[in-house]
């Protein structure tokens, strides 16, 4: 018998045509659950932070029903605590850091770059099944006994409590290197992945924004996982770092919470600043003006970012000299934030504006962000600091930059980016009726928040004074606007996946670079490696077929 | 019609709540006229650079001059918005000489105060209209922070260290106190009361301590006692479930504690859980520890005495 000479043919790994679109290139819950494609696992981060910004949504409405009488209205006094801490937690933590980062950046980035995928598809992926977990850990906390602490876990009520804080903190703790993750890919798919005539002077704002997001997330988040993990020690072995009883120092928790924490708020605030930047470009037909000077305002967020955390202990009892300090680095964040508005807002002038939904998120964006800046100046004065730390005066200024800023950003990117990432449109119509909610709910909402809170009603109260009963009905009656605005937007969108019309290449008309390829991209994100011969928002220099709505 | 400095900003009872207000109603206006700005330059844009048919947006060119004014040109604004705001900051924050001391300690949820004589008082301190008085605070647990928005200041109440704030009161009546940090379940509980009044009427109280009005029977100055001790943060007296057991039908009755045994609720076991609380632990109640309090025996009666009308 000589040696069997019949070949068995190998498997052939299944390779899917990289031109195919990419929501079609491969079918079965598997081919997404362990996609490599930076568009499928962006779809799932979206997927993700719009379920937990739904369940912090809850837990926001709930917390504003219970105070819109005196007394007990739904809730008992833990259970009011565990509901505003776990809104604050599930926002920060599991909605608006991955947001637009993760959610959005991970379809947009690479795409703008005109690279087929982000540097590190795996590390990708991993990121976000840590996010999951961390998310499981959130998830364990809440369903057994859950966290009474506020999202910042104060030492030592943080060590007493008899609350669910070591899950919760792990949690936060495990999240943290989803986002260092996705920091780090950025941060090569932007330097190494560019594609051919990318420069730096032509990247789309959306990319310098999430460049400077992510040397946030890589250089701050580590201080967070050390102060939490410290914190877990602490807890587990009485180690004395934070508790008095123990020999600790609570004010040294203060000051590395909020070394991360205060970084972190602009881990939140630059993408959605951002996103406006591509909104705006798109929906005036106009390049953002001072382009470079806009870009550094972001890099230079980033950095102040690290130099002002002390301005959250103001009241701490740290000394005069620190307060001093940081008050006067605060102002200097002005600057930045100051370069932004008024750019955009120049930015408009001469430019050929249309007012579609993703446009009215944006200008709600400049309008409600620089309320949210300027009610800032008061909380950097320290005498005037003094009377509104840890008053609703606060609640409603981060709320403004938070939700006015970062969530609209999030939303407006969303409306703007849908045809893309599903192929469909969605009703205008419907949209703007949920523009319009949104809106009018959010001031309602807040405004009534600054009033209160100037007056001197402290936050985190389960119960208030009798003068104060009239500006909480009104806030949680513009609570239920706003709720009614975001469920308006979620059916919108659900019909849209339903029964859409389809999208063309590039509804908007837009130049950038996003738009120039197929509706919804293709698995390889271009059919050819694109060449890139002019800015994103060089109107000017588009081919009237690059702006064809059709 | 309100004018804005009264509708945004509680009524100003000490000296250095007029210079704060003033700060705050400058940047208040500031900031107003600000935003109308930006938003009427945003609204005229809308309207007069609509997109029209064959109209095209006029491509950006380069403005360094307008770039760097509107980049350096805040910085003059925000040195003087820092310099204002640090000189009434350290302003408010020196005592003036011979201020009086008082003590004022945070606990989980109620606020002891103590005069310079030794005499301590729960949730409520009487102050003399015009005298400077500085405050020096700390916490007996976690944080707390001392919070008197009538003198538009505050300051955290942090386990280990001594914190101070200073005003003096200018006005008679009564100036709210909160706790503006977070700090467990009866936070929004944890309210004290200052009461001004004329420098003769301080000096008498002083002179002769806090007595139950005239006329108030045993069982109403229990009453009294229950909030003014803040007893009211942890024991309701209605039944419904708070951080220690309810009031309601508990005298009389056969206590179950946590280490198994059990007690009757008598004269002897109210006085030993209001001098000494750590004795003995109601079963289910061992989470949150009460602190002792230092009452005298006619006004531990008088609680019991409202204690057995909690049927």
């Amino acid at each position: 018998m000589g040696a069997a000479t019949t070949t068995v043919p190998r498997a052939q790994p299944h390779h899917p045509d990289p031109n195919e679109n990419y929501l079609k290139a491969e079918r079965g819950i598997m081919s997404w659950l362990v996609t490599l494609d930076h568009k499928r696992i962006g779809i799932m981060y979206l997927i993700s932070v719009i379920l937990a910004f739904a369940v912090g949504g809850a837990f926001a409405l709930g917390v504003r029903l219970e105070l819109f009488s005196r007394g007990r209205t739904i809730m008992d006094a833990d259970q009011y605590n565990r509901a505003f801490t776990l809104h604050g937690v599930v926002m920060v933590f599991l909605f608006i850091i991955p947001s637009i980062p993760a959610a959005l950046g991970n379809f947009i980035l690479p795409i703008q770059l005109g690279a087929k995928d982000v540097a590190f598809p795996r590390l990708n992926l991993m990121s976000y099944y840590i996010y999951v977990f961390g998310a499981c850990f959130a998830l364990y906390s809440m369903v057994n006994g859950a966290v009474d602490t506020g999202w910042t876990f104060y030492t030592p009520y943080s060590m007493r409590t008899a609350s669910s804080v070591i899950p919760m903190v792990l949690g936060a703790f495990i999240m943290g290197f989803s986002s260092i993750l996705t920091g780090v890919n950025f941060l090569v798919t932007v330097h190494k992945l560019r594609a051919p005539g990318q420069t730096w002077t032509k990247l789309p704002l959306f990319i310098w924004g999430l460049y400077s997001t992510s040397i946030i997330q890589v250089l701050a988040t580590p201080v967070l996982a050390i102060t939490l993990l410290l914190l877990c020690l602490e807890r587990f072995l009485g180690l004395g770092i934070f508790d008095p009883k123990l020999g600790g120092d609570p004010v040294l928790f203060q000051h590395f919470f909020w070394f991360y924490s205060h970084p972190a708020v602009y881990i939140m605030i630059v993408p959605g600043m951002a996103v406006v930047n591509e909104i705006i470009a798109t929906f005036t037909r106009r390049a953002i003006v001072g382009y470079m000077f806009v870009a550094m305002s972001s890099l230079a967020l980033a950095l102040l970012g690290f130099l002002v955390w002390g301005h959250h202990l103001f009241v701490s009892g740290m000394s005069e000299y620190a307060t001093m300090v940081f008050s006067g680095l605060t102002f200097l964040v002005a600057i930045p934030s100051g370069v932004k508005v008024f750019n955009w807002v120049a930015t408009l002038y001469k430019g050929s504006i249309r007012l579609e939904s993703p446009m009215l998120y944006a200008l709600s964006f400049i309008f409600l962000f620089t309320i949210g800046g300027l009610t800032g100046l008061f909380l950097g004065m320290l005498a005037i600091d003094v009377h509104l730390h840890d008053t609703y005066f606060v609640v409603a200024h981060f709320h403004y930059v938070m939700v006015g800023g970062t969530v609209m950003g999030f939303v407006g990117g969303l409306h703007y980016w849908w045809p893309k990432m599903t192929g469909k449109l969605y009703s205008e119509g419907m949209a703007k009726v949920a523009w319009f909610l949104v809106f009018i709910g959010f001031n309602v909402t807040f405004i009534a928040q600054f009033i209160m809170g100037s007056r001197g009603m402290p936050r985190r109260y389960y119960d208030y004074l009798p003068e104060f009963e009239i500006f909480h009905k009104v806030s949680t009656i513009g609570s239920w606007i706003l709720g009614a605005g975001f469920l308006t937007m979620l059916a919108m969108f659900i019909i849209s996946l339903k029964s859409g019309a389809k999208s063309t290449r590039n509804p908007w008309g837009s130049a950038a670079l996003e738009w120039q390829t197929p509706t919804p991209p293709p698995l390889a994100n271009f059919i050819k490696v694109p060449t890139i011969t002019r800015g994103p928002y060089d109107y000017h220099l588009a081919t009237e077929e690059e702006l064809s709505e059709q | 019609m309100v004018s804005p400095d009264n509708f945004q900003l509680p009524e100003q009872l000490s000296t250095g709540a007029a210079e704060v207000d003033d700060l705050y109603m400058f940047v208040y206006w500031f900031s107003l006229i600000f935003t109308a700005i930006i938003v009427a330059v945003m609204i005229y844009c809308i309207v007069k650079f609509r997109r029209r048919p064959g109209v095209k947006a006029e491509p950006v060119g380069h403005n360094l001059v307008m770039e760097l004014v509107w980049t350096f040109g805040p910085v003059v604004f925000i040195a003087i918005l820092f310099h204002l705001g640090f000189k009434v900051y350290v302003h408010n924050a020196v005592a003036q000489e011979g201020a009086m001391e008082i003590r004022a300690r945070g606990r989980q949820w109620l606020w002891e105060f103590q005069y310079p004589n030794g005499s301590t008082a729960t949730n409520e301190l009487k102050l003399p209209v015009g005298k400077p008085v500085k405050f020096i605070i700390s916490s007996d647990d976690v944080l707390h922070s001392f919070y008197v928005p009538g003198a538009r200041l505050k300051r955290d109440a942090v386990p280990g260290m001594y914190t101070n704030i200073t005003f003096t009161p200018t006005k008679l009546g009564p100036m709210q106190v909160f706790c503006a940090e977070y700090c467990g379940t009866s936070h929004s509980g944890m309210l004290a009361m200052i009461e001004v009044m004329t420098p003769e009427a301080f000096q008498k109280f002083l002179d002769e301590g806090d007595k139950p009005p005239a006329g108030t029977s045993p069982e109403e100055y229990g009453a009294t006692l229950y909030k003014k001790n803040a007893c009211n943060t942890c024991h309701s007296v209605d039944g419904s479930k708070m951080p220690g057991p309810t009031w309601k039908g508990l005298w009389g009755k056969q206590e179950q504690m946590a280490d198994g045994s059990t007690v009757q609720v008598d004269e002897n076991y109210v006085k030993e859980s209001i001098l000494k609380p750590q004795a003995k632990i109601a079963a289910g109640f061992t989470t949150t520890q009460m602190p002792p309090f230092t009452l005298k025996d006619p006004q531990i009666d008088a609680i019991i005495a409202y204690m057995k009308t909690l049927k």
